[in-house]
């Protein structure tokens, strides 16, 4: 999808704005005026969202009765002792699967910047177009495609590729559908654009010649990928990474339609917590928990990789 | 990188002989290659479902096993009790959300990208925020809101939360844009007296025009696409995501694989349309 196109550029280290306001008195205001509606909306909408989520994880209540604030910050200790479970899978899949989005997405990303010719605008058209189809629909595909009775699922039977995943605790049994390695599969096809488009931006404004030169100067092809073409997409990773690791730890559609309740993740929980068992403190402890995790490790990965300007 | 490598010393060394290769050979030097395509194939796996299965007549509730190609879903478009209500809800939110989402994100990309000004960073770090917060977060914070206020939960609400998450990606998208254009052609403009607002008009505008086009349609796709944060703001109102996951419990008619394929060939088609639009202006 294009959106990781736009964060791929967004990941460019944005040009410093050009000044064209000369501290004329009226135009000081100008970007206030431009920037206030949007930043209302976020501020009304995002933001403040944000607090009545924080003010909503220390109530106390039922939904009939209505919640009360009575700061029970044991509301968060109480959520995390009893769903650590899914949490911690939530991370872990959503790992498992950028990772398997790294792997499938750089070689093409690779392909596409270098080696498509003139073939490359196709090239980028095909790698987005198959996620323009709805996003449930799509995973009901992966509903179809993983049954038991597929030809995917017999011809890695057959091979005893899946001796191997149920060694690992991926699958169980003959199956595929309704295990680990499905949900997995799920949340690697849905999110790979967003790792794919990111590494692509960045490794087509390298400039070739530097390759050439450290060929030219005796470097195997193999060293001159790991020091310098990997080096150079690293933006692009580290954006693509983001983009993959987020939205899949939040996921609940891949666990749902793909998996089992065995297999939920903290979103299934969050969404349950919320719509059938109505205990909205909990949810809202989870919801919140679950953001500020994401946040210090999103902080901890881009100090740690460098790239600290992504926007 | 390397058929440049190798054109050169081609060039240089033309005594040189090529190495006799071997299937294993080749396929080592094209590894990438292969990979990439696998990487391909299973893009395209489940599109495939897709449309083969928009053309079974299934037995029974699941459409999951091919039984007998028909042109049912297509023919019979909308008898599937809801679903064409769910697709033109969705598609009005759609159409709402980007309009809204494209005015604010733009006047918001241009205050980014052409002024300096106390408090830009912050306002960036605004803009990213809602890309790196999981949906159920976003979703849920807003049914907390909306919930606290006593607000009812429907369409409005809905068109609230997508107008919200959609800004942040047509402000990057826009400013993108701008920052990719060359300012001497608005220095060229005001040096032959074209003041502000007609460079603007005449020049950044259409420049920019682009970019605001393809944000549009990323607004569109994602609005139309959303789930996550639909749920948790519809109480019942039925959008197309809410109707095909209600469709999921009890198995999907034909009809929804004929949207999605429907939804595959008209986005290539935009896409595809888009690129000859824009070969033909630069050819111009």
């Amino acid at each position: 999808m294009s959106a990781g196109a736009a964060l791929a550029e967004a990941a460019d280290k944005g040009n410093p704005a050009p000044d064209v306001n000369n501290g004329s008195g009226r135009r000081k205001w100008a970007p206030y005026v431009l920037l206030l509606p949007g930043a209302i909306w976020l501020g009304a909408f995002f933001i403040v969202p944000m607090i009545f989520l924080l003010a909503q994880s220390t109530q106390t209540g039922t939904f009939e009765q209505g919640y009360e604030q009575t700061l029970r910050f044991a509301n968060y200790t109480d959520a995390l002792s009893e769903y650590w479970p899914q949490f911690v899978r939530s991370f872990v899949y959503a790992g498992i699967a950028t990772l398997l989005c790294l792997l499938i997405a750089y070689p093409l990303a690779y392909c596409i910047a270098f080696k498509s010719g003139k073939w490359k605008g196709a090239l980028l058209v095909l790698v987005i177009a198959p996620f323009f189809t709805s996003f449930l629909i799509r995973t009901l595909a992966w509903q179809t495609l993983l049954a038991d009775n597929s030809w995917i699922t017999k011809t890695l039977n057959w091979l005893h590729v899946t001796d191997v995943t149920r060694f690992l605790g991926l699958t169980e049994g003959d199956r595929l559908l309704n295990t680990p390695l499905s949900v997995i599969t799920g949340l690697t096809y849905n999110f790979l654009p967003f790792m794919v488009l990111p590494i692509y931006a960045a490794l087509d404004r390298m400039d070739q010649r530097l390759v050439e030169a450290a060929q030219d100067l005796y470097s195997s092809p193999w060293k001159s990928f790991r020091k310098v073409t990997w080096p150079l997409s690293l933006p692009g990773v580290v954006a693509g990474t983001l983009l993959t690791f987020i939205p899949a730890t939040g996921d609940y559609i891949n666990a749902q339609l793909l998996g089992t309740p065995a297999y939920r993740m903290i979103g299934n929980v969050i969404d349950s917590q919320f719509f059938k068992i109505l205990d909205y403190p909990t949810a809202a402890a989870l919801s919140f928990t679950l953001m500020a995790t994401i946040l210090v490790l999103v902080g901890l990965y881009v100090r740690r990789a460098g790239t600290e300007e992504l926007v | 990188m390397t058929t440049t490598t190798r054109e050169v010393s081609a060039a240089t060394m033309p005594a040189t002989p090529q190495r006799p290769g071997g299937p294993v050979r080749w396929l080592r030097e094209h590894v990438i290659q292969l990979a990439a395509a696998a990487a391909l194939i299973y893009m395209f796996l489940p599109i495939f479902v897709v449309v083969l299965f928009s053309f079974n007549k299934p037995n029974g509730r699941f459409n999951d096993k091919f039984q007998q190609f028909s042109l049912d879903a297509w023919t019979n478009f909308c008898g599937v009790a809801g679903m064409c209500d769910s697709l033109k809800l969705s598609i009005a939110i759609g159409l709402v959300a980007t309009l809204a989402s494209v005015i604010l994100g733009t006047l918001t990309a241009f205050a980014l990208s052409r002024h300096r000004f106390a408090g830009r960073s912050g306002a960036n770090l605004l803009i990213f925020m809602p890309m790196a917060t999981p949906e159920v977060v976003m979703g849920s914070s807003l049914l907390a809101l909306f919930v606290s206020l006593g607000v009812p939960r429907g369409t409005t609400t809905i068109l609230i939360a997508h107008v919200m998450f959609c800004l942040s990606f047509v402000v990057v998208t826009v400013k993108a844009r701008i920052a990719s254009l060359d300012p001497r052609l608005e220095q060229a403009a005001m040096d032959l007296y074209a003041n502000e607002r007609t460079t603007f008009w005449r020049i950044t505008f259409p420049l920019v025009l682009p970019g605001i086009v393809a944000a549009s349609l990323l607004a569109f796709s994602l609005s139309f696409d959303d789930y996550i944060i639909t749920n948790f703001n519809s109480e019942t109102t039925v959008t197309f995501p809410i109707f095909v996951w209600g469709a999921a419990q009890r198995g999907v008619p034909p009809q929804v694989n004929a949207v999605g394929a429907l939804m595959f060939i008209v986005s290539l088609a935009i896409i595809v349309l888009g690129q000859i639009v824009s070969r033909r202006r630069k050819r111009a």
